[in-house]
């Protein structure tokens, strides 16, 4: 019997081509986002407005995760921006690998941005580094403002938070102040934006934002 | 949900670590995992019981640690419980504080013959 010292991480294979990601996106002078939500939390409105408001100012291209179809890739390729699909087959996170073939359709010397939408989950893609510079938190308010706090990963680990469907809160019993306060908490640094796909209340500042962020 | 994918890289690593050490029998798998990892125990062991068949971990038993969500105050230095939501220092009241444990998903040490 014979004990063997291991110490390594059991995502080390995702890990390793993360940071062969990021060391390329770095070297390419590409921004890259990690959206990620619960399905319907409105990441693909939310692109769909981001990319008409930015009008071109910036060049583009999004990353498409779904289970199945095409439909969000079409949705986005309307915008006049390189989108490519992944079709996961089940698979409830984007990971290294997926995202190693999806690049090989894109020429990244020639963006300034590009936007992974992951599949539509709070939980898991949280785990999954994709060499991204940061993590976007979506979350709508039919939603209910416990979610960050039942599943604090995420709202912990992204850098800007986008509150969308805030026109429907005259209607439903979601308090806005409890989730600004509970992702404070758990995320002082947190850049948070209140937003809604359907009026297009708030997307001026957090698309000047992005503009700024992707230039800075 | 993802642990049967978590599991299949966990055994990818116990075979390699077999393999370099030359051992033919790998009895025990000890990991760490962090409260906050996102991974659920008794799903992680499901998974890895039924993909360790037919290799030479296929008699190992998975021992899992659980790693507590613990943080540390920059400003005063008190280590503190996260496993709730905190907003401040329960020691200090200062908003600066960090998780210092919690997030850990990594294989310690195996046991083989």
């Amino acid at each position: 019997m014979s004990e063997i010292e291991v110490g390594r991480n059991i995502l080390e294979a995702n890990q390793t081509m993360a940071d062969r990601f990021r060391r390329q996106f770095a070297a390419q002078g590409v921004k890259v986002l990690n959206l990620i939500s619960s399905p319907g939390a409105g990441k693909t409105s939310i692109l769909e407005q981001t990319l008409r408001r930015l009008d071109g100012r910036l060049s583009c291209a999004v990353i498409e995760g779904d289970i199945q179809t095409d439909e969000d890739a079409q949705r986005v390729a309307a915008c006049g921006v390189p989108a490519v699909q992944i079709q996961t087959q089940g698979a409830c996170h984007l990971d290294g690998p997926m995202i190693s073939e999806a690049l090989e359709a894109l020429d990244l010397g020639s963006l300034d941005l590009l936007i992974i939408e992951n599949v539509g989950n709070l939980v898991c893609p949280v785990d999954f580094d994709l060499g991204e510079d940061m993590k976007v938190a979506v979350l709508s308010v039919t939603e209910g403002d416990d979610k960050p706090s039942k599943y604090p990963a995420l709202f912990r680990a992204a850098g800007v938070l986008l509150v969308n469907k805030i026109d429907l809160l005259p209607y439903i019993d979601c308090g806005l102040e409890r989730i600004h306060d509970t992702c404070r908490a758990l995320n002082p640094k947190q850049k948070v934006f209140d937003i809604s796909c359907r009026t297009g209340e708030g997307l001026k500042d957090w698309v000047a934002w992005l503009e700024s962020w992707v230039r800075g | 949900m993802h642990e049967l994918s978590i599991a299949q890289s966990l055994l990818g690593i116990v075979l390699q670590e077999a393999a370099r050490h030359g051992v033919s029998r790998v009895t025990k798998v000890a990991v760490k995992i962090g409260a906050l990892a996102s991974v659920v125990p008794s799903s992680l062991t499901f998974s890895f019981d039924l993909i360790k068949e037919g290799t030479v971990a296929a008699e190992a038993v998975l021992e899992i640690e659980q790693v507590p969500a613990m943080g540390v105050c920059h400003a005063c230095g008190a280590e503190m419980d996260m496993s709730a939501l905190v907003a401040a220092c329960p020691a200090c009241g200062s908003k600066d504080i960090e998780l210092s444990s919690g997030q850990e998903l990594y294989v310690d040490h195996i046991e083989a013959e």
